[in-house]
């Protein structure tokens, strides 16, 4: 069980601001009025089904999806005007596994700009790449290629780039998305420890028990922001039902709030449909 | 054996051939890589467009034909960046429009002189010395500019939607490289032809990745490939009498079935661990390091 620092901004000044936000591609908005608030030091995770708009918001924070209404503030500042300081994780599904790279060269991918157009790195700033392979526990497969890595090791590769570059803000999408359960258990460990070591996590997941039951503070997004809160405030049946559309019962396990992940009730409603029309045709 | 050596043109053309070959796989790297094989094949033939309107309009072909290459390699990369069109269909729409523009604009001026047959299939013997300089001069400058850029061009090729995320000059970056490629072709042309480029720029990067896993290897690879390839298929060329550009696309071709039929039977080997006398412990102690 991880033991995340508490949610707390009262009195400083966000690190990240969305206000009134309305965001999207091609001149059609996926998200709507999304207003929500990240402090230093915070640990905040985005849930919601497929298609609620989680990987837009990551984009529209990152500046590349369009933004037709309100302000995305880092720092206070517009996220248009100066590219923020963020580390990136992608989605590890998106990642060209046969791509010829090895963990190191995708590690100092992380410090490309900062070394502007000089062809190549300075000794300082693979020392700095060695260093964060060794806290992530990757040093000693520096050279190996990629594919070759197991997917918890896979995922600390692309973190290991992300945090190479000093960022102020950690973003993740999707993090334990097709990871077996100790995968999981050691990424959010890994996250955990990160974040008690002053490192900003903002992370999308769409597992509710799994990941964000043990997260400090939730957002519910579909389409828009339906609740955010501790998962005991958000995770409440009026609340799924919007966000999912479906009843979810509610239930707490030592200490912590989970829901039941029982088939939803389009499905129940269906297969009900089904018996019954069998019964139907029996008689 | 060194008899094609006492002729001029022999040695223009296969100074020429290892050069543009050894261009062709340097940057054949990042096409293949970035899944643009066909680029290409469909540049050659829009350049080709290009190569007719310069003669028209009496502008130096090197000039008007990577002007009009770069265009539609920025064309490209605009549409499918741009618009809910994948990158293959783009290409086929841009690059067989401009082709058509050459083909209708021949059809149209019957005074033209240019030679069909050198475009599409290339002439070794054709080779000028302009030619050989422009090669060097369009060599050393796409050497220069992959490598100043190699982090930016690594980091984009590997994730281009991501890179941007990290401060890298995505959209800079597709430009120099549109820019780079069209260069590449107008200058193999003349040694290559418009329908035999794209092997070219194909073959060596393909043979290189079955030989290596390291991205910078592969670049040495596949650049020593590509001239190595270009400098056999033309020497071979001499004694069989066959068409230059066609003799180096099937050397590369019977290159590419030698590799890959040894990395298939180095799969099995390591798959069956009993196989070609490898045994299993062996197997275990190379794996585990």
């Amino acid at each position: 069980m991880l033991h995340p620092k508490p949610h707390e901004y009262e009195g400083h000044q966000p690190l990240l601001q969305l206000r009134g936000v309305c965001c999207g591609y091609g001149g059609k908005a996926a998200l709507q009025d999304v207003d929500f608030n990240v402090a230093r030091g915070d640990w905040v995770g985005i849930l919601g089904p497929s298609g609620s708009g989680k990987s837009t918001l990551l984009k529209c924070i990152l500046g590349s999806a369009e933004v037709y209404a309100g302000d995305v503030l880092f720092d206070g500042e517009s996220v248009g005007r100066k590219r923020p300081r963020i580390g990136y994780v992608p989605q590890l599904e998106t990642i060209d596994w046969q791509f010829p790279v090895t963990v190191e060269q995708v590690v100092m991918m992380g410090r490309t700009a900062e070394n502007g157009w000089f062809p190549w790195f300075k000794k300082s700033e693979h020392e700095a790449a060695y260093g964060m392979m060794e806290r992530l526990g990757i040093l000693r497969l520096a050279r190996r290629h990629i594919r070759e890595l197991s997917g918890g090791e896979q995922q600390r590769v692309f973190l290991a780039r992300a945090l190479v570059c000093n960022p102020r803000l950690l973003l993740l999408d999707e993090p334990t998305s097709g990871l077996d359960i100790k995968t999981r258990d050691e990424i959010l460990h890994l996250l955990d420890e990160l974040n008690h070591q002053d490192v900003t996590i903002l992370m999308t997941t769409h597992e509710i028990n799994a990941v964000a039951a043990h997260l400090p503070w939730v957002v519910a997004l579909n389409g828009r922001v339906v609740a955010e809160g501790t998962p005991a405030e958000v995770f409440t049946a009026p609340v799924l039902k919007e966000v999912y559309g479906a009843e979810i019962p509610v239930t707490t396990y030592q200490g912590m709030t989970l829901v039941a992940e029982s088939p939803h009730h389009l499905g129940q409603t269906r297969a009900s449909g089904i018996i019954h029309s069998h019964t139907h045709n029996d008689v | 054996m060194f008899e094609p050596f006492q002729y001029q043109f022999f040695v223009r053309g296969i100074i020429a051939a290892t050069l543009v070959g050894g261009l062709c796989g340097l940057i054949g790297v990042y096409i293949v890589l970035r899944r643009m094989s066909y680029i290409g094949h469909g540049l050659s033939h829009a350049i080709f467009g290009g190569a007719v309107v310069s003669f028209i309009m009496s502008i130096n072909f090197y000039v008007g034909a990577s002007i009009w290459g770069f265009l539609s390699a920025l064309l490209i990369n605009l549409t499918t960046r741009k618009r809910k069109i994948g990158a293959d269909a783009a290409i086929g729409i841009i690059t067989t429009a401009s082709f058509a523009v050459g083909v209708a604009l021949i059809s149209r001026y019957r005074g033209f002189t240019l030679s069909f047959d050198a475009a599409l299939f290339g002439n070794i013997l054709g080779v000028s010395r302009g030619d050989l300089v422009a090669i060097v001069v369009v060599g050393a400058l796409v050497s220069v500019l992959l490598f100043v850029g190699y982090k930016q061009i690594l980091f984009t090729t590997f994730e281009p939607d991501v890179a941007q995320f990290y401060g890298v000059p995505t959209g800079w970056v597709d430009a120099v490289f549109a820019l780079v490629l069209a260069a590449t072709i107008v200058v193999s042309m003349q040694v290559l032809g418009v329908t035999l480029i794209a092997s070219a720029i194909v073959i060596p990067p393909v043979v290189a990745r079955l030989l290596t896993n390291n991205f910078g290897k592969m670049i040495l690879l596949s650049t020593g490939i590509g001239a190595f390839c270009g400098l056999a298929g033309i020497y071979l060329s001499f004694f069989i009498d066959v068409s230059s550009g066609a003799t180096v696309v099937l050397f590369s071709a019977a290159l590419f079935i030698l590799v890959i039929a040894y990395s298939s039977l180095k799969e099995r080997r390591v798959i069956l661990p009993g196989f070609m006398g490898q045994n299993s412990k062996e197997l275990e102690a190379k794996t585990e390091v």
